[in-house]
């Protein structure tokens, strides 16, 4: 009896494992929506002057599922810098679609803070035609920003099937190779590259990065 | 005089909203006729990767998402002490030297920490947190802070995945990831 419960409970636990994965995939309201971040990133580019926002949305697509996925035009995909230590915003990133393009404002000041956001369309605006399945990428830029979006490979990497074995009970420890779950999968991308200097002074922000959608 | 002065910094306020306002509208470079009103709610939120995944329970990923970071350590710190201490019951200290306490209320705060001075890495031997690359291991490195102990050495099976890199290279220059499958 003692066994059946736990071997059921077990078999719950992998299932939930399985369907949260880094992000990915990770809760029951945003799965399967425009609004599902996948991955987020913030590194020096190629110039060490600038600093590049990325992140995924939609992950886990396949390679035949890819052409259709979109951005929603109601989903705000927004970039939150909070520059003195207290982990509210300071300066935003916002990037929202429309027609065909992704339109950027910002960096700047956010007019509301928390969870909910108005679009400071008065701000610096970068803007990219949207880059469809098969093309070569394309950017747009203003003033040292640069900004992508569509469809990249997923750059996240984990053995996501090893991890949900070994919290479901069905595993003592990773597999050597291991598996990685997102080879071979693509996600929607919004790329933004800003100059340091349009990030204020400080030498350590809070970055993070935020779906909303239109109330 | 008080009351005025107020009303006064009220007028300025609206007249440079109204300002604002305008200006967005007299710029004919741009497409204006985009409709950028309304109010944008949040639905999801992420820095550190496979926070939520590890860390929040079933029951609370929705919520963990749709609260604002600055909100997230006093609801969320005690469930991610508990979760920690359910995923490895011999948790003392980890290779950051932080206990049960620190490391989960660092954790559930979820932000990722950038440095605009120094190289940016999720954790490369030498900086710990100044960012996170494309081609950071980040889950070895979470994994090696749950499981690792003091020095690294713990429960060396649930200390990395053993896949170490991305299936397609990365890119030299914007935008960096690589073209789709």
């Amino acid at each position: 009896m003692k066994l059946k419960i736990f071997s059921t409970l077990a078999t719950v636990l992998f299932f939930a494992a399985v369907f949260m994965s880094a992000d990915h995939i990770d809760a029951p309201k945003v799965t399967n929506s425009s609004q599902d971040i996948a991955d987020f990133f913030v590194f020096q580019g190629a110039n060490q002057n600038n600093l590049v926002f990325a992140t995924t949305v939609q992950g886990l697509l396949s390679p035949g599922t890819t052409a259709a996925a979109t951005f929603d035009e109601n989903t705000l995909i927004e970039f939150n810098i909070d520059t003195d230590g207290d982990n509210v915003e300071d300066l935003v990133i916002q990037a929202i679609p429309r027609d065909g393009k992704m339109i950027v404002f910002g960096p700047v000041a956010p007019s509301m803070k928390g969870t909910e956001s108005s679009i400071l369309s008065a701000a610096t605006r970068t803007e990219t035609e949207i880059t469809l399945y098969g093309e070569t990428a394309k950017t747009g830029s203003n003033n040292g920003i640069s900004v992508f979006a569509g469809p990249r490979d997923d750059p996240f990497f984990f053995d996501l099937g090893a991890y949900s074995a070994i919290i479901g009970g069905n595993a003592s420890s990773f597999a050597n190779p291991g598996t990685d779950t997102f080879a071979g999968t693509n996600v929607l991308a919004v790329v933004v590259e800003v100059p340091k200097s349009l990030l204020g002074n400080a030498t350590a922000l809070n970055t993070w990065v935020e779906t909303k959608l239109k109330r | 005089m008080k009351f005025s002065i107020k009303y006064l910094a009220f007028l300025v306020g609206a007249l440079t909203l109204t300002l604002t306002l305008s200006s967005c509208d007299d710029d004919d470079n741009n497409d204006n006729d985009f409709d950028f009103g309304g109010v944008y709610v949040q639905a999801d939120q992420k820095a550190r990767p496979a926070i939520n995944t590890v860390f929040v329970d079933a029951s609370r990923k929705d919520e963990f998402n749709e609260t604002t970071p600055s909100q997230m350590g006093g609801q969320f710190a005690t469930a991610f002490q508990n979760k920690l201490l359910a995923l490895n019951a011999g948790y003392t200290t980890n290779a950051l030297g932080l206990d049960a306490a620190t490391f989960t209320s660092v954790l559930a705060t979820d932000v990722l920490n950038v440095a605009t001075d120094k190289p940016t890495t999720f954790f490369d031997g030498t900086n710990v947190l100044t960012g996170r690359n494309l081609t950071d291991d980040v889950i070895d490195v979470e994994l090696l802070l749950i499981f690792g102990g003091p020095d690294g050495s713990a429960n060396p099976g649930l200390t990395s995945d053993n896949v170490d890199a991305n299936d397609k290279p990365f890119l030299n220059n914007f935008p960096y990831l690589a073209s789709p499958w």
